[in-house]
C-alpha cells in the first residue's frame, strides 16, 4: 500500500474541515467569555483539536462517544451542531441539555455523543456498556471513550479495559495524553512510561498503541486501525495520543506549573499550520477554499450565537422536569 | 392449598419471565451464570442456560458493572445488574449516583438509564460491618433512582418486573436473612405499581408505616394488638423511593398516630424522612409524636449477641405502638 492508500488526501482535508471547525468554536466561546457574555466553568481544548478531528474523520455519526469535562472538540468532531453546543454554554433552554447540563455535560445523542462527564475516568465504563449494547445487536457499531493522562490512574481504567479485553468489546480508549492533569506531570502521577503500554496487562484481546495525537497521518491512521478492529470483533484498542494543552486545565489558569521551554516548544511545532500546509500540498484544497471553509464556519458560530443570545432561560418549571420519565 | 414460594424463587421468576417477555433484558453480575453456580444466592439459576449470552458473568468490577448496565441502557437495553451485597455498591457510587441517577435530568430528558441493580443485604446472619447494611437512605436522598424493597415474594415477583420495566433507574434490595421465607405464588407476569404504598391492613387508632424485613414482625404484632382492641393500620411502602406521601398522609390523618420501622439505622435515614413529612401536614390532627423504630447507629457488629443488640426488635415496633396510645395532656 502506498501512503497516499493509507491515508488519503480525502481523509487529510477532513482532519483539517473538523480542525477548523474546533479552532472556530473554541476560539469564539473563548472570546464571548473574555467580554463576559457567558460564564461557564470551561476546560479549552486547545491544542488537541486534532486528536479529536482525526477520530471525527473516521467514526460514523450512528458510532457512540462518551467524552469528558474537556469535550469540546471531541463533541464538535463527533458532528454536535454549533447552535445546541452554543446555546447550552449560553444556559438557555433551547441548549443540548436544555440548559441543564452545561458545558462539562454536553449530550446529543442523535450525534452520537451519549455521555459527557465531569468525572475522571467515568467516560470508560459507560462506553463499554453502549459497546455491549452493539456486541449484543451486531450493529456494527463502535464506541469511543475519550480521557486524559491522569485518568489513566483511576480504578474504572482498570477494571474497564479488563472488562473490554475479557468481553472483547468494540471499545475504543482514547486517552488523549497531554502530559498534565491539572497542574500535577505526568511522570509524577503515572508509574508506566506510557499509557499504551499498560495494555499489555489485558492480555491478547487488547492493543496498545502510542500515537503523535497532534500529527494527522499517525493519529487518524492509528484510529482508523483501532475502529476497523473494533468493528470487525477482533475487540478494543488503548490508544494514546500524545498532544498538549495550550491554554491551561480550566480556562483562566495561567499554567504557571508548565515550563516556559515546554511550551514554546509545542507551539514551535505549529501543528495546525503544518496540517494546513500538508492539505495544500497535496492538492486537494487551495488557499481560497480553505479560507472558505473557515469563513463558512465562521458565520455558522456566528449564527449559533445569535440564536443563543435570542434563546430563552429555561422556564422555573424545569427544575422539577427529566428526573423520572413517564413509567 | 395455593402454590408457594420463597423470595429467592420469586426474583428468578421475574428475571425469567422479563428476559422471556423482552429481548433486550440482559443480565450481568459476579457468579451469575450457572457455570458458576447460578449467583451466590441462587437467584439466577438456570437463566444463563436459558437465555445464553444475555446472562454475563463478570469481573470482579462494581464500576464496570454498573458502568456497562448504564452505557447499554443508552443504547436501548434493559440490563439487569447483581450487586452480590449492598456494601459492596460503595465501590459503585459514582455510576449509580453521578450518571445513573442524573443522566436523564443532566441531558435535559435525551437520555434515560432503564437499568435495575439488584442487590442484597440485611444484618443477622453474622456477616459482620461489612456484609450487612442495609443503605437504602443513600440512595433516596439521589433524584432520579427509584429505591424498592418487597416484604413478600409475590410482592418481590411484580415489583421487579415492575423496575425492569421502568424507564429509569431502580434499586431492589433483597432481605438476605428471609430470602428462603415462603409466601403464595403470584399469578404468571404479576406486575405491582411503582412510586404507589400499599395499605395492607385497616385500622383506626396508628399507622405502622415500613418496609422490607420489619412488615413480616409487623403481620404477627397487627392481629395480637387487634385482640387487645388496639387497631392498626399497615403500610407497605414497597418503593420508599420516591415516597408515596399521599397514601401515609390519608392514613395518619385517619387515626392521628403514626410508627414508621426500619431495619436500617436510625439517624438522618428514612423513618425521619416520612416523620417529617407527616408533622408538614398533619401537626394539628396528631395525637401522639411520630415514633422511629430501627437499628442502632453503630456498625452492624459480629457477635450474635451484639448483631441482635445492634437490630431493631420485633418488641420495639409493638413498644412503640403502645407508646403513641398511651393517655396524654391535651395540647
Ligand atoms: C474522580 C475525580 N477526581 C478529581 C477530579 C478533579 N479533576 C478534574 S480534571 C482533573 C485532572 C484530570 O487530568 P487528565 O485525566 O489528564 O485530563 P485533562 O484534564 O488533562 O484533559 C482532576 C483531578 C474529578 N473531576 N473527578
Ligand atoms: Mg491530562
Amino acid at each position: 500500500m502506498t501512503a497516499s492508500d493509507s491515508f488519503p488526501a480525502s481523509a487529510l482535508l477532513d482532519v483539517y474541515r473538523n480542525t477548523l471547525k474546533i479552532k472556530t468554536v473554541d476560539e469564539g466561546l473563548r472570546r464571548l467569555i473574555m467580554s463576559g457574555a457567558i460564564h461557564p466553568v470551561f476546560h479549552p481544548p486547545t491544542g488537541q483539536e486534532i486528536v479529536a478531528a482525526s477520530m471525527g474523520a473516521v467514526l460514523e455519526p450512528s458510532d457512540y462517544l462518551c467524552t469528558i469535562y474537556r469535550g469540546l472538540h471531541d463533541q464538535v468532531a463527533k458532528g454536535m451542531p454549533m447552535k445546541l453546543i452554543v446555546a447550552e454554554y449560553f444556559m438557555k433552554t433551547t441548549g443540548a441539555c436544555k440548559g441543564k447540563g452545561g458545558a462539562m455535560h454536553l449530550t446529543h445523542p442523535a450525534s452520537g455523543v451519549m455521555v459527557t462527564t465531569g468525572v475522571v475516568g467515568s467516560s470508560m465504563p459507560i462506553a463499554n456498556g453502549l459497546a455491549w449494547a452493539s456486541q449484543i445487536k451486531g450493529d456494527g457499531r463502535v464506541s469511543v471513550a475519550c480521557f486524559g493522562d491522569g485518568a489513566s490512574n483511576i480504578g474504572a481504567f482498570h477494571e474497564s479495559l479488563n472488562l473490554a479485553a475479557v468481553w472483547k468489546l468494540p471499545t475504543i480508549f482514547l486517552c488523549q495524553n497531554n502530559r498534565y492533569a491539572e497542574c500535577t506531570t505526568y511522570e509524577d502521577a503515572t508509574s508506566s512510561k506510557t499509557v499504551a503500554e499498560r495494555a499489555a496487562a489485558y492480555g491478547p484481546n487488547m492493543v496498545g498503541v502510542t500515537v503523535d495525537g497532534n500529527d494527522a497521518r499517525e493519529m487518524w491512521t492509528a484510529m482508523r486501525d483501532a475502529v476497523a478492529r473494533a468493528r470487525a470483533g477482533d475487540g478494543p484498542t488503548l490508544l494514546e495520543a500524545n498532544t498538549f494543552r495550550f491554554s491551561g486545565h480550566y480556562f483562566g489558569d495561567q499554567d504557571p506549573y508548565i515550563p516556559k521551554e515546554e511550551k514554546e516548544a509545542e507551539k514551535a511545532k505549529d501543528s495546525i499550520g503544518r496540517l494546513r500546509q500538508q492539505v495544500l500540498d497535496s492538492g486537494v484544497a487551495t488557499e481560497a477554499d480553505l479560507d472558505a471553509l473557515k469563513a463558512q464556519f465562521e458565520a455558522e458560530f456566528e449564527e449559533a450565537v445569535e440564536f443563543a443570545r435570542a434563546s430563552p432561560d429555561p422556564g422555573l418549571d424545569e427544575i422539577y422536569k427529566d428526573i423520572y420519565g413517564a413509567a | 392449598m395455593s402454590e408457594t414460594m420463597t423470595f429467592t424463587q420469586a426474583y428468578n421468576r421475574a428475571l425469567d419471565e422479563a428476559m422471556a417477555a423482552d429481548s433486550s433484558v440482559l443480565l450481568l453480575g459476579e457468579d451469575i451464570g450457572d457455570k458458576e453456580g447460578g449467583g451466590t444466592f441462587k437467584v439466577t439459576a438456570g437463566l444463563s442456560t436459558k437465555y445464553g449470552e444475555r446472562v454475563r458473568t463478570t469481573p470482579i468490577s462494581e464500576q464496570a458493572i454498573i458502568g456497562a448496565a448504564i452505557g447499554a441502557s443508552l443504547a436501548g437495553m434493559k440490563p439487569v445488574a447483581e450487586i452480590m451485597l449492598m456494601n459492596f455498591i460503595t465501590v459503585a457510587m459514582d455510576m449509580i449516583v453521578n450518571h445513573a441517577a442524573k443522566l436523564r435530568f443532566m441531558s435535559g430528558g435525551q437520555t434515560s438509564v432503564p437499568i435495575t441493580i439488584r442487590t442484597r443485604t440485611g444484618a443477622g446472619i453474622g456477616a459482620g460491618g461489612q456484609h450487612s447494611d442495609m443503605l437504602e437512605a443513600w440512595f433516596c436522598h439521589t433524584a432520579g433512582i427509584k429505591v424498592v424493597v418487597p416484604s413478600t415474594p409475590a410482592d418481590a415477583v411484580g415489583l421487579l418486573r415492575a423496575c425492569i420495566e421502568d424507564p429509569d433507574p431502580c434499586l431492589f434490595i433483597e432481605d438476605a436473612l428471609t430470602r428462603t421465607v415462603k409466601g403464595p405464588a403470584p399469578v404468571a407476569n404479576h406486575r405491582l405499581p411503582l412510586g404507589k404504598a400499599h395499605v395492607e391492613r385497616e385500622g383506626s387508632d396508628v399507622t405502622f408505616i415500613s418496609y422490607g424485613r420489619p412488615m413480616q414482625d409487623i403481620r404477627k404484632i397487627a392481629p395480637r394488638l387487634a385482640e387487645e382492641g388496639i387497631s392498626v393500620e399497615v403500610i407497605d411502602l414497597r418503593t420508599v423511593s420516591p415516597l408515596d406521601t399521599d397514601t401515609i398522609l390519608a392514613s395518619v390523618a385517619k387515626t392521628g398516630r403514626a410508627v414508621i420501622a426500619h431495619e436500617a439505622v436510625r439517624s438522618f435515614g428514612v423513618g425521619a424522612e416520612v416523620a417529617a413529612r407527616i408533622q408538614e401536614h398533619l401537626y394539628a390532627e396528631l395525637k401522639a409524636p411520630v415514633l422511629r423504630v430501627a437499628s442502632k447507629d453503630v456498625a452492624v457488629p459480629f457477635s450474635r449477641v451484639l448483631e441482635q443488640e445492634f437490630l431493631y426488635k420485633g418488641s420495639d415496633i409493638e413498644a412503640a405502638i403502645r407508646q403513641t396510645l398511651e393517655p396524654r395532656a391535651p395540647r
